[in-house]
């Protein structure tokens, strides 16, 4: 792929993120999906970003604020679509919901109920690929809520003494729930922390798509080349609520405003391109009509797609060989 | 009715009123302060009591728990609050291990509590466990199901005034539910199952929001004539085995159902109980009626699946009492 194609499909995918989740919002909020989701929009640099820098069977695992990190590793705004609604078409076969997204024979080892599990999983994952002696990494999302569980701090220290090639992205939106960060974080400077285990941590800019890939490829040669884990802790923001409808009085409009209009992560991409001379308007334009028909297409193919049987949640809970 | 308070209201109103009769009382959890708990359950108490004595933690369950040991153990009353009893998971250890064995060993108490919500509705897998019988099985901790407003708040008064470790779960989907409750000196016993309704030809025996599914299930059967009684449980430990019996000697009829899975349950517990202590009284099998044994998927067509109906429930009482 060219420099201008390759910027090109990142913008795409952050479009198709955002357009994923606004109208999957919508129609959770009409009763048309199984819950409420965890919305990332305003989170989309991350996930593009990470995912520009991994090669296609690299792992990931994940949080339960999952969409646009499994949007981007390529699975499709269909299988994903259909999974919110607990459809058999669904990336988990419906059985998992907007909450548990994944398919471990595709590198994805799962979207997580449980705060920072999942980059435990990645950090699991990271001894396997290094005791297979395979060349791929894995990557561990992390909220920034999920700085203050001990598993996360075992985990990367369990990284760091064994050197394994993990990339620790701290997929940092600043609240948990409705708790702010610096409330109940210690210290303030999260590589600081993660410095302290003895591995290259640094905080970015997590608004910026090219910084995020950059320096997660920087992560992924260094993980490559026998040298073990790196911690990212990328800035970011939420535009919507924790959950689907949910507002609260923790953040004020003027935040969720500013970070929108001066930091939005697609905007600020799109402005690049177009001032680099890699996009035009009438290529712009017809990127913003082909992720609605795909979206559109997806909320369609979901609905159309039936519901797993409900004879069958005896169904693979374990292989059988055990039961003689 | 509509009046009445709601579950969570009634968990505020007793955490008020023991705050301020006692003031080592004090809660910690995520998310307490502004938005009053993920249910609700103390929603406004911040604004009356302050940040010291409503402490909103990091995502730390290990150290919430820890917290709230050492604390008890130096004298003071804490509340841990862990949102949903599955991230208790991350803190097993200091429940089960440290907790419940503390008194034992060390000569100390630990008046502590853990609330969390608990039992089967939407969302996956990892946030429908059923951990009741764990918890139960464990010497040191004592167990509150409150399957009514006026139980939650008596219950919690009068763990609160108690001086052990007790898991207190509130059921998701009786959160909204609404009804009387009682005044500040209003305790309800441990160790007391509660008669939810009378009835002399069968019994079921639950607790939590099963109690719902069999109060369907036997206005199902009174509508041809069966008359079934439901006990609540109210606390798994300790459990009111004599209520039971008591009732199983009436008719010699018995269902004992939850959501848990089967295997390995509470239902097991009481059924394997009750056929040792009351064989003679027995007109036939107790029956059991339970979840498979299933992660909890999130399709809700399989959620209904995988716990009991009020048809299940229903079918389990006909056969009792065909006996
Ligand atoms: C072990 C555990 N504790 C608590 C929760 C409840 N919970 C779900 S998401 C969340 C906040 C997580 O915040 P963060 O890690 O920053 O992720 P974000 O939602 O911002 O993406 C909490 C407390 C949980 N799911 N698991
Ligand atoms: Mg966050």
């Amino acid at each position: 792929m060219g420099a201008r194609e390759e910027m090109q499909s990142m913008l795409r995918m952050m479009m198709m993120i955002r357009n994923f989740e606004e109208t999957a919002d919508r129609l959770a909020l009409r009763g048309k999906l199984s819950g409420g989701i965890h919305n990332s929009s305003g989170q989309e640099a991350v996930a593009v970003g990470v995912m520009s820098a991994l090669a296609p069977d690299d792992v990931i695992a994940t949080t339960h604020r999952s969409h646009h990190h499994t949007l981007a590793k390529n699975f499709s705004a269909r299988e994903v679509m259909a999974e919110l609604m607990t459809k058999v078409t669904g990336v988990s076969k419906g059985r998992g919901a907007s909450m548990h997204l994944g398919d471990v024979a595709r590198g994805h080892f799962g979207g997580n109920g449980i705060v920072a599990a999942g980059m435990g999983i990645g950090m699991g994952a990271a001894l396997g690929i290094k005791m297979a002696g395979d060349k791929k990494v894995s990557v561990g999302f992390v909220g920034d809520g999920g700085m203050n569980t001990g598993r996360t701090w075992e985990a990367i220290n369990m990284a760091a003494i064994w050197k394994l090639p993990l990339i620790v992205v701290v997929d940092n939106n600043q609240y948990a729930v409705e708790t702010f960060i610096n409330r109940v974080t210690a210290g303030g400077d999260l590589a600081k922390r993660a410095s302290g285990f003895g591995l290259p941590a640094s905080t970015i800019d997590g608004q910026n798509v090219i910084e995020v890939r950059d320096a997660v490829a920087a992560a992924r040669e260094y993980a490559l080349a026998g040298n073990g884990p790196t911690f990212i802790n990328m800035l970011t923001y939420r535009y919507y609520g924790h959950n689907t409808g949910e507002k609260g009085q923790y953040r004020t409009l003027e935040e969720i405003e500013d970070w929108r209009t001066h930091r939005d992560p697609i905007e600020q991409f799109a402005a690049r391109l177009f001032k680099e001379g890699l996009l035009d308007q009438a290529t712009y334009d017809e990127m913003k009509v082909s992720v609605e028909a795909e979206i559109q297409d997806a909320v369609e193919f979901s609905e159309n797609s039936p519901h797993p049987d409900p004879s069958e949640v005896m169904l693979n809970i374990d292989s059988g060989k055990l039961r003689g | 009715m509509a009046n009445d308070p709601s579950y969570s209201e009634a968990y505020q109103s007793g955490i008020r009123e023991e705050m301020y009769r006692d003031s080592r009382i004090f809660i910690l959890g995520t998310d307490l302060q502004e938005r009053g708990g993920h249910f609700a359950q103390v929603k406004g108490i911040a604004q009356e009591f302050g940040g010291e004595r409503v402490r909103d933690t990091p995502i730390s369950e290990a150290a919430m728990v820890a917290a709230g040991v050492g604390a008890a153990m130096y004298g003071m009353r804490p509340v841990v609050d862990l949102n949903f009893m599955d991230f208790s998971l991350g803190a097993m250890d200091e429940i089960i291990n440290q907790a419940a064995h503390i008194r034992y060993m060390f000569n100390g108490s630990v008046p502590l509590i853990i609330r969390a919500t608990s039992g089967i509705a939407a969302g996956g897998a990892h946030h429908n466990n059923s951990f009741e019988s764990f918890f139960a099985h464990t010497p040191g901790l004592s167990v509150a199901v409150p399957g009514t407003p006026y139980d939650v708040k008596g219950l919690l008064k009068t763990a609160l005034r108690a001086d052990d470790p007790v898991v207190f779960m509130m059921h998701k989907k009786l959160t909204g539910i609404r009804g009387p409750i009682g005044g500040p000196e209003d305790l309800v016993p441990f160790g007391k199952a509660r008669i939810a309704r009378e009835g002399a030809d069968a019994t079921v025996v639950s607790y939590g929001y099963t109690l719902v599914t069999a109060a369907k299930a036997a206005e199902v059967l009174a509508a041809e004539g069966e008359q079934i009684e439901i006990i609540d449980l109210r606390t798994l430990f300790p459990m009111d085995m004599d209520a039971v019996i008591n009732s199983l000697k009436k008719h010699g009829r018995m269902v004992v159902a939850d959501e848990a899975p089967l295997f390995a349950s509470i239902t097991a517990e009481i059924a394997a109980t009750a056929s040792e202590v009351a064989f003679d009284s027995l007109k036939g099998p107790i029956v059991r009626v339970g979840a498979q044994r299933a992660p909890l998927s999130a399709d809700p067509g399989q959620v209904d699946a995988t716990i009991p109906s009020v048809d299940d429930m229903v079918a389990a009482i006909r056969k009792v009492l065909s006996y």
